[in-house]
């Protein structure tokens, strides 16, 4: 019988931690096809974060190099300076990416750093239980916003990928959500394509993945898979936002 | 070799880049910044080398780190402010046991401070600086020469122990200017095992600070407690000077240390008998000599561009051995030898 699925060898056969439903344990594994695909498991080098997916390097097998909160692309440049002739990730969730750390990743992206960040967006802080993220939608409850964020109290939902998308320095942005087999294979072929970037040495790539949470969220994960088309990704769009190469014909 | 006349800032950074160093992030503040501008112009032209100008203190040691971890020699450096900020990546550098060289040209503090040379950070750079159970080496260069000398041996010492190595100068070390010979370069001894540069086709690791087991992270400390005992044992250093026939022992370091052996000399030629001693490492902090030395000395003076930090080592060491008098300008004050040497006349007349 031919095999036509199974776990990628870049991922190591451990039960996730994640909760039922959570966006995370998807993205790893398509971090680790996409990995597996482009024959680089050897080459590459991860950068966990602080939050959910702290323990990243547990599932990975790949190097990894674990950053303080917010750090990701500044240990990830440091890396990949020194070793210009791998392929370097940085996986952060929104709080990492888009408050505390978003000096460290909006200068990375404005060198043009050549690494891919992996920017998982569910509007909240997870590990932590809760609370308002930068990316928390306007209304939205959370610990820390009781009432619903208030644009007047709270400011608003940021999009990074839009913001990182205006600096020269990046070379292909594209938001994905992992809530649907379609959305799943969509973002598969855009992690693919960010490391093929980065490994033509185009530029700073980064994919936002707009990851469910059903336990913070509060719903089923049925119900999580719904609310990501029908609320989060309104105020989210999806779809490529920025892509130096359009135009150009790529083997995907 | 030949002699050349460089400022400290240069010449730590031409002493960085002959010990291998391949890795600079910096970000500029005043006293240090002719050492950033230095690595700026010079870093490029060595091979493999990198220098990048860091958005933040935060940016750039966190950088650093990434780079230790792939194998490159290191170092980032700051002055008092931006060393505050550094302390998460510092903390993290210890808990990871990655080597790395962090210079800080201290200034008045606390706060922004002022500009001018101070021993403010003396607390903060002996006591790990960042949170949780850790310890730094700590350089104190009190002339240009030395800071070359112990800028070099500042990448073999994080090498040998895996762990971070702070060089505290000053605003004055940092920007004086004196004759320098660059010492000889050791050939680098890292075991390749603990850089992480993609897994091949082996297994993959990885470099972690996060230990949620409660046991499992009490072992980790206590692993680099053996760790730092070691260095306790085998890296203390210090000077001693002409303390043979002393009746009055000042302890001083860095560039204060430079302004006491002015004092002393004069003091000598008066007669009287002071001497000095100027720990080199403040930690491990030459705690064995100061307490011999209190067998046959009864009084000391601590003598530092602070209100009292080292202050406190002193008194641990001699635990009432022995009169421990304090003189201190804090805030940016250098005094002149003339001004201690009036002190240390009322601490021998005393």
């Amino acid at each position: 019988m031919k095999k036509v699925f199974s776990r990628p060898r870049s991922l190591k056969n451990t039960p996730f931690h994640y909760c039922a439903g959570c966006g995370h344990s998807i993205t790893h594994r398509l971090i680790c096809d996409a990995v597996d695909q482009l024959g680089i498991r050897g080459i590459t080098i991860g950068v966990p974060p602080a939050g959910c997916a702290v323990l990243a390097y547990n599932y990975f097998d790949v190097d990894m190099l674990e950053a303080p909160h917010g750090r990701g692309c500044a240990v990830a440049t440091g890396i990949k300076r020194t070793l210009p002739d791998r392929v370097v990730f940085s996986y952060q969730g929104d709080g990492d990416l888009a408050a505390i750390g978003t000096a460290e990743t909006f200068h990375a992206a404005n060198r043009g750093e050549n690494i891919t960040v992996i920017f998982i967006n569910n509007a909240v802080y997870g590990m932590t239980g809760g609370q308002m993220a930068p990316t928390t939608l306007l209304g939205m409850m959370s610990t820390t916003s009781p009432p619903g964020r208030s644009a007047t109290l709270d400011g608003h939902p940021i999009r990074m990928s839009e913001v990182l998308a205006r600096l020269e320095g990046t070379a292909y942005i594209e938001r994905c959500a992992v809530n649907s087999p379609q959305n799943i294979l969509r973002a598969g072929r855009a992690i693919r394509k960010a490391f093929r970037y980065q490994m033509d040495g185009a530029g700073f790539t980064m994919i936002e993945v707009l990851s469910q949470c059903p336990t913070n969220w509060k719903m089923t994960a049925a119900e999580s898979c719904k609310w990501v088309d029908e609320v989060m990704a309104q105020a989210f769009p999806i779809g490529v936002i920025k892509d130096i190469r359009k135009g150009e014909k790529h083997a995907d | 070799m030949d002699k050349i006349l460089i400022s400290g800032n240069w010449a730590c950074g031409e002493a960085a880049i002959r010990a291998g160093c391949r890795f600079y992030a910096g970000y500029p503040i005043t006293p240090q910044n002719e050492l950033t501008e230095y690595m700026a112009e010079h870093m490029p032209q060595a091979e493999g080398g990198t220098f990048i100008q860091a958005e933040s203190e935060i940016a750039a040691v966190n950088m650093v780190l990434g780079a230790s971890a792939a194998g490159a020699r290191a170092m980032t450096s700051s002055s008092s402010p931006g060393i505050s900020l550094k302390q998460e990546g510092i903390s993290a550098l210890a808990a990871d046991e990655l080597p790395a060289v962090i210079v800080n040209m201290m200034r008045g503090g606390p706060g922004l401070g002022n500009i001018l040379p101070s021993q403010g950070d003396y607390f903060q750079a002996t006591r790990g600086g960042g949170h949780g159970d850790y310890r730094t080496i700590v350089l104190a260069p009190s002339s240009v020469q030395e800071l070359a000398d112990l800028t070099m041996d500042a990448f073999d010492l994080s090498d040998a122990y895996r762990n971070p190595v702070l060089i505290l100068g000053d605003g004055m070390t940092g920007q004086m200017m004196e004759p320098v010979v660059f010492g000889k370069p050791r050939p680098r001894r890292y075991s390749e095992k603990y850089v992480l540069k993609g897994a091949g086709e082996g297994r993959s690791r990885f470099v972690r600070a996060l230990i949620l087991d409660a046991l499992r992270m009490e072992e980790h400390n206590w692993k680099l407690v053996r760790k730092y005992n070691v260095i306790l044992q085998k890296e203390v250093r210090f000077e001693t000077f002409r303390t043979g026939n002393a009746k009055l022992v000042i302890i001083a370091y860095g560039i204060a240390a430079r302004i006491a052996k002015g004092a002393i000399n004069r003091l000598r030629d008066s007669g009287y008998r002071v001497g000095l001693i100027r720990p080199i490492t403040l930690w491990p902090f030459p705690a064995q000599i100061i307490r011999d030395t209190a067998e046959r000395i009864g009084s000391f003076l601590v003598f530092e561009m602070s209100t009292g930090q080292m202050l406190e080592d002193v008194k641990l060491a001699l635990e009432g051995r022995a009169r421990v008098g304090f003189y201190g300008r804090p805030g940016g004050i250098v005094p002149t030898p003339a001004e201690l040497a009036k002190a240390i006349v009322q601490e021998y007349q005393r």
